[in-house]
């Protein structure tokens, strides 16, 4: 045991290196191999484009591509904040009224379970269709946020409410030093799981509305390119929304981590 | 019922009562009876121990006098300042664990009940000072709960409790998860506490020689739903200290304690 105590605590650097350099090394070979495959067998690029043309497609269709992203990234951001403010302000009032809470809680469920897919058609029909697409991405990514606000809200420890009972805190105190800080790690938790949601929810709503303009996002250039017979600019917007949805990721797991750093276990080292 | 009692005249002389409870009783609402009938009286200043088996309902009987929990019949009255606007600040409670916020620094947990009083920044901020140098923490006020041994997480706790300078401590077995060594420390800063501060302690232990080892008076419980079985002085040469736990005093007091809670075991399995 003490032998090996020394044993497995040395090649912490060295393992965290390997986790970033093997996922590196596989999407290196994977890219290697599809490049090799393409140019060996001679496939059209209609059928199937090499990494290569990928990435030439990208740069010489930027203007167009970069255009579309930011109307996505725009997209899923207002459907992003909108779920955010909605969720926790909806999970708030849960918390303060149990008759709220029965009474929507319900249709919350049922928005959450019913296909975004099926209703973007008809949010397409009676809003504006910038509005449309915001309100899917605001309809896939509220519910996680719901959800892990009023778990948050309702895990705050019995004997700390107990304590803020004798010291007669009012219910705003309560909610401010107690609950919500308490609730704070459910919360982010919620955030990043929307961030992605959002994301796939401007998408959807994007592939739904079909409709052409400068003002389109990433998600019709696909389906247009599709149509076009443009299989690499296909995969050119696929790649530029998967590094997209890698970024939000990414972006929200930090801004969690820095503001957990201090206290939570989640964040903590496993030494500490 | 609930009474509060703020007549100057029950407060004059050394014999005022602090807290006072008569035929409480507390079901649950799953019919459980957790308590009583109770009558318990705690002069001011007092060092009393409530002592019984695990589930008497000893923490409810705290929690009652802290006004956590409304007792189902008999009146809990406590004795408090005059013009005492808020309820609770008469009140210290020390929970079995720490209790502390994981968010907050060590200073942020000590003032929260200053906080939630209304009390002014720089007032608290001396008040928090103090209340830490009182368990020797001064010099973590900064840091994190998750940074601090059980011993000095309890140390927070104790200082917390202190901050809004109750005259009754309750203490619901706050050192019940700490190792013996600590436990012994923490004993001996409790006793030197109580005798600085004078305050009314009530504190609610399972462990015999905790409670003859701290306090004035041993209330010994009945299995639930509790009632006192038997109610005990520790007297001896005050101030105490180590030499009072190899006493044969202290053993001589261990063995009575003992043998007035044995009935309350009585009937149980010991497994």
């Amino acid at each position: 045991m003490n032998a090996q105590a020394p044993a497995t605590a040395k090649p912490s650097g060295a393992q965290r290196a390997l986790r970033f350099v093997l996922p590196v090394i596989v999407f290196a070979a994977g890219l290697a191999a599809w490049e090799l495959v393409v140019r060996v067998k001679g496939i059209p690029p209609y059928v199937l484009p090499a990494p290569s043309a990928i990435f030439l497609t990208l740069i010489k269709d930027w203007p167009v591509l970069s255009q579309s992203l930011l109307t996505t990234l725009l997209t899923t951001l207002e459907g992003f904040v909108a779920a955010s403010l909605g969720g926790i302000a909806l999970a708030l009032l849960f918390n303060q009224s149990k008759w709220v809470e029965y009474s929507l809680f319900p249709y919350a469920v049922v928005l959450q379970v019913t296909p975004v897919i099926a209703i973007a058609p008809l949010l397409l029909i009676y809003l504006e269709q910038q509005t449309a697409v915001v309100v899917c991405a605001f309809i896939v990514a509220f519910f996680p946020v719901l959800s892990n606000t009023t778990l948050g809200l309702n895990s705050v420890d019995r004997n700390l409410a107990g304590l803020f009972q004798l010291y007669g805190a009012s219910k705003p105190q309560t909610l401010r030093f107690l609950k919500l800080p308490a609730a704070l790690p459910y919360i982010l938790g919620g955030l990043r799981i929307a961030g992605g949601l959002s994301l796939i929810g401007a998408v959807v709503a994007e592939i739904a509305a079909g409709t052409a303009g400068a003002g389109s996002g990433l998600a019709y250039r696909i389906a247009e390119s599709g149509y076009r017979l443009n299989i690499p600019r296909m995969f050119a917007a696929l790649l530029l929304l998967s590094l997209a949805g890698i970024v939000i990721y990414g972006v929200l797991a930090l801004v969690s981590h820095l503001v957990l750093r201090r206290w939570h276990e989640s964040a903590l080292g496993k030494e500490s | 019922m609930i009474e509060t009692n703020t007549s100057p005249a029950a407060d004059a002389g050394p014999t005022a009562l602090a807290v006072s409870l008569r035929g409480v009783t507390k079901a649950y609402d799953n019919g459980v009876e957790a308590l009583g009938p109770l009558d318990l009286a705690v002069r001011k200043g007092e060092f009393v121990s409530l002592l019984g088996p695990s589930g008497c309902g000893k923490s409810t009987a705290l929690r009652l006098i802290a006004g956590l929990a409304a007792p189902s019949s008999g009146t809990v009255r406590v004795a408090r300042h005059e013009g005492e606007a808020q309820p609770g600040h008469g009140i210290g409670f020390v929970f079995q664990e720490p209790t502390l916020m994981p968010w907050a620094s060590v200073r942020e947990n000590v003032r929260l009940p200053l906080k939630l009083g209304g009390v002014a920044r720089a007032e608290a901020r001396a008040r928090v000072d103090a209340a830490l140098a009182s368990v020797g923490l001064a010099d973590f006020a900064d840091a994190f709960p998750r940074e601090l041994s059980g011993g000095m997480k309890m140390r927070v706790s104790l200082a917390r409790a202190l901050v809004t300078d109750p005259d009754i401590l309750l203490m619901d077995e706050p050192f019940a998860a700490l190792d013996e060594i600590t436990r012994f420390r923490l004993n001996n800063d409790l006793l030197a506490l109580w005798r600085n501060l004078r305050k009314t302690v009530i504190f609610v232990t399972h462990s015999v020689f905790e409670s003859v080892y701290l306090s004035q008076r041993v209330v010994v419980m009945t299995a639930r739903p509790g009632r006192i079985q038997a109610d005990l002085r520790i007297e001896t040469v005050e101030p105490r200290a180590e030499e009072f736990r190899t006493s044969a005093a202290y053993s001589d007091y261990c063995r009575k304690v003992s043998a007035a809670l044995a009935p309350s075991y009585s009937g149980q399995s010991l497994l």
